[in-house]
């Protein structure tokens, strides 16, 4: 069976608030050439559409254009493989941060649960912002013809379901469907195993793995609407949501499974999801390593006791803002106040941790600003003693040098939705022809 | 986080979004999940994660034989103060209050 499409999913917030503040891929460009261009040659032998949505991670204007600029040089290196001439499609999804504060202001744009609480002017201070486009807007660069269509941000669900619903498929079947398929292999019982196939079809869809000896079941298809998924039955998308309170899984072999029974609720309002990231200062990094068992028995006394006299002592020669904070590697570095297992709060004082890895994250408004601080803060590292009445201690350094420049510090800042009149507003697509006849 | 070959299979957390976090606790079976379900008390749960009883949702799946929870991240994903950029570990913590209640086995 030949597919209709070859849809993916290649971006997410998952990695972090980085790849969006920058406007960066989190991959290596060498790698996602290669599989671009695998992805590419099976296109052309299936004379289908190939269609990535949230290019470069993040799917900032930016990255939708270096995936294009990826195409081009496959397309001119080897035109017998994917193609001597080449339509693509792009879909933008940048939105400027200025006016979305105006929008913002205007009462278009509302916060979601659990959404930061934010005014016009944080709005204006993402570094990059984009809008999530939905199946709308990938119908609208599918209608275009194209080969190729590159998007920038957008559901996970939209890239899968677009073509589905433009083809009169059960509108919850290909909601339902592109949520199960945007993890690929992750609803079967090998999630390594890469792609599987997606029938859609009227009454709802049916998931097929494409690994040999591969099996889906009702299991590993139902439950993966839990991943990634605050709510398992109810699924926000733009212009409505999808609802399966009331699917039904039915294995119809042992490797296939059908899906009937998923419901697509439509809203009165268009509104699309939005993504920001700000910067928030530089950060240096040190790691210090604590073995002395004396000082390890001891180490929240000796971290607040450092800390203490660091700040007394060397405030009068810190002229900028900035924040200290420790992380105990070992001890609670990983759930902090939620830890249960520290050694300060097991009866008896300790389960057997013999050494902690000591971590400062120094956060200021410059880069220099930070390293200078990490570097007043290392002499306190290396050698402050538990007491005054004790010999001097000296702790150990992996690295010279031992502060660590982690550059600008990003946060998400926006998880709001903005209102659109016209699905296409918030949106930018464009045609190009590559290859040969370019 | 595998949990043993007892009641429970797995117990995971994940992000649900940058604001979100969700830790679904996989049982081994109808029978497994009747006794989980009623051995984790949402309020011990809320306690363990230091979150708003009243924030935190929960969701019994029968039909998956699984205990779902979510709830707004302590910290933003990827803020200066956050300590675990995917969500991984705060299913360590269901872990304790399940065990703590009588455990997984």
């Amino acid at each position: 069976m030949a597919p209709d499409i070859i849809a993916i999913d290649g971006g997410s917030t998952d990695s972090g608030p980085f790849y969006l503040g920058t406007g960066t891929c989190k991959y290596a460009r060498a790698s996602i050439k290669r599989e671009w261009a695998m992805l590419m040659r099976a296109r052309a032998r299936l004379g289908v559409p190939l269609l990535i949505g949230t290019a470069g991670t993040c799917g900032v204007d930016a990255m939708v254009d270096w995936m294009l600029e990826i195409t081009a040089e496959i397309a001119a290196a080897d035109p017998a493989g994917v193609g001597a001439a080449l339509q693509v499609a792009t879909l933008k999804s940048s939105q400027s941060p200025g006016t979305l504060a105006e929008q913002f202001s205007q009462g278009a744009i509302s916060a979601l649960e659990g959404a930061p609480n934010i005014q016009a002017a944080d709005f204006a201070g993402c570094s990059q912002a984009v809008a999530l486009a939905g199946a709308e807007q990938i119908q609208a660069a599918l209608e275009t013809g194209a080969d190729i269509i590159i998007a920038g941000r957008a559901t996970d669900t939209a890239v899968i379901a677009a073509l589905p619903l433009a083809r009169g498929c059960h509108a919850g079947g290909a909601w339902h469907g592109a949520k199960i398929g945007e993890c690929g292999a992750l609803a079967t019982d090998n999630p390594g195993s890469g792609a599987i196939l997606i029938e859609f079809d009227e009454a709802g869809f049916t998931v097929q793995p494409t690994g040999a000896g591969v099996q889906a079941s009702p299991h590993t298809v139902s439950a993966h609407m839990l991943y990634e998924n605050a709510d398992p039955f109810v699924l926000y998308e733009p212009g409505g949501y999808l609802d399966v309170t009331d699917a039904r899984y039915t294995a119809l072999d042992p490797r296939r499974v059908r899906v009937e029974g998923s419901a697509w609720v439509p809203t009165d309002a268009y509104t699309v999801k939005l993504e920001g990231a700000r910067q928030a200062g530089f950060q240096t990094v040190s790691l210090v390593m604590v073995r002395d068992p004396h000082y390890v028995a001891h180490i929240k006394d000796w971290v607040e006791e450092l800390e203490a006299v660091f700040r007394a002592r060397e405030a009068p020669n810190i002229a900028a803002d900035f924040a200290l904070e420790f992380r105990l590697m070992g001890q609670d570095a990983t759930l902090g106040a939620l830890e249960t297992q520290a050694m300060s709060r097991v009866r008896g004082g300790g389960s057997g941790v013999h050494e902690v890895g000591v971590m400062a994250i120094i956060t200021a408004a410059t880069q220099g600003q930070a390293r200078d601080i990490a570097r007043l803060l290392n002499p306190y590292l290396l050698h402050f003693p538990l007491t005054e009445n004790e010999p001097m201690p000296t702790f150990a350094f992996a690295f010279s040098p031992p502060e660590m420049d982690r550059g600008a510090l990003y946060e998400f800042q926006l998880n709001h939705v903005l209102r659109l009149e016209d699905p296409m507003a918030a949106f930018v697509l464009e045609t190009h022809e590559i290859g040969a006849s370019a | 986080l595998s949990a043993g070959t007892g009641l429970v299979r797995e117990i995971r957390s994940k992000n649900a979004g940058p604001f979100w976090v969700t830790i679904d606790v996989f049982c081994h079976d109808a029978e497994a999940f009747k006794i989980v379900r009623n051995r984790l008390e949402t309020v011990e749960v809320a306690w363990a994660l230091q979150a708003d009883p009243l924030r935190l949702k929960r969701f019994d799946i029968a039909d998956l034989h699984v205990i779902k929870f979510s709830l707004p991240r302590p910290q933003v994903q990827g803020a200066r103060l956050d300590r675990d950029m995917h969500g991984a570990s705060f299913a360590v913590l269901v872990q304790e209050v399940l065990e703590a209640a009588g455990g997984t086995g």
